[in-house]
């Protein structure tokens, strides 16, 4: 499958996750430069971490007008697999493909550690082939992430069943200790209603060969493969 | 030429760890009568052949696309002329 990884001026782990889908998932990986605007052929996007224009302004607020992201939008109009990671997944927020912001860190820190999150939905893009409640290990490093949405949204959200991970213990307890940035009801990562645009904060790409620890962010990298092959 | 002052804050309803960090901070340097500091971004922005009503919009337009994001933030402008 044909799988683009968009580079931003500050992207810095789209080498991380090229490596991975190729070399890792055995997929055909591709860097898309974020001022091409052609993707004809692609079976699906990601959006990788790091600090896309520096942050400036907003995170992800200056990159969302990349020529690249009209075509992102458009092909997650036509249904086509999009993932953001950590400012990636950001990227998304501010280009309105995903719901709700990132605010500064609930302790203002910068964070870099391994987080646990539960996977709350099997029916998106990323999750299709997980098992609900399943707990996954992989690192987090972000000094906004801590998600946001206005208490009526966050109702709508859980509602609808948008809310894809949550931040929990190992054993998948959601408490306020585990909820390390503050996330509006432990949010790590949510999707469109659609089910097709899927962002989350953690690195599954840092979590997917066991000499990194885990490889359990290969899982989710793998269900995307996974619901290419079926769709 | 115009220029327009925006500022950009978080919304009253939305947590601001930034600004409850400063609070905290000038507590402790004794600043006993602080009763709250919200941190929020102010831009000088200096519109070219614009004038009035026309500057205006294009000011709030610009602050409504791409200097506040509306999910967390509200925008106030002024205007010099």
């Amino acid at each position: 499958m044909k799988i683009g990884v968009v580079v931003f001026p500050g992207s810095n782990c789209d080498h991380d996750t090229y490596h991975v889908l190729k070399h890792v998932c055995g997929q055909d990986a591709r860097f898309v430069w974020h001022k091409d605007s052609d993707l004809s052929g692609m079976d699906a996007m990601v959006l990788p971490g790091g600090f896309s224009y520096g942050d400036y302004l907003r995170t992800g607020a200056i990159a969302r007008f990349s020529p690249v992201m009209a075509a992102v939008g458009e092909f997650a109009k036509g249904g086509g697999p999009v993932l953001g990671i950590c400012n990636g997944f950001q990227i998304l927020q501010e280009a309105g493909l995903l719901p709700g912001a990132m605010l500064r860190n609930q302790g203002v820190k910068f964070l870099s550690q391994p987080v646990h999150i539960r996977v709350e939905r099997d029916d998106t893009i990323a999750t299709a082939g997980l098992e609900k409640g399943a707990v996954l290990t992989m690192p987090i490093a972000h000094g906004e992430g801590n998600f946001y949405a206005a208490p009526d949204e966050m109702a709508r959200l859980e509602d609808e069943g948008q809310v894809v991970f949550r931040y929990t213990t190992r054993d998948g307890r959601l408490v306020a200790d585990a909820n390390v940035n503050g996330s509006a009801s432990s949010v790590a990562g949510v999707c469109n209603r659609q089910r097709n645009v899927v962002g989350l904060m953690p690195h599954p790409e840092r979590a997917s060969e066991p000499e990194l620890g885990s490889a359990d962010g290969k899982r989710i990298l793998d269900a995307l493969v996974g619901s290419l092959v079926r769709a | 030429m115009a220029m327009a002052r925006v500022y950009v804050t978080l919304k009253k309803s939305v947590f601001d760890p930034q600004g409850k960090t400063i609070h905290e901070a000038l507590r402790s340097l004794g600043y006993a009568s602080v009763a709250d500091v919200r941190q929020g971004k102010f831009f000088e922005v200096v519109l070219d052949g614009l004038q009035g009503e026309e500057a205006r919009r294009t000011a709030e337009e610009i602050a409504r696309r791409v200097l506040a994001n509306p999910v967390i933030e509200s925008y106030r402008v002024e205007l010099d002329q």
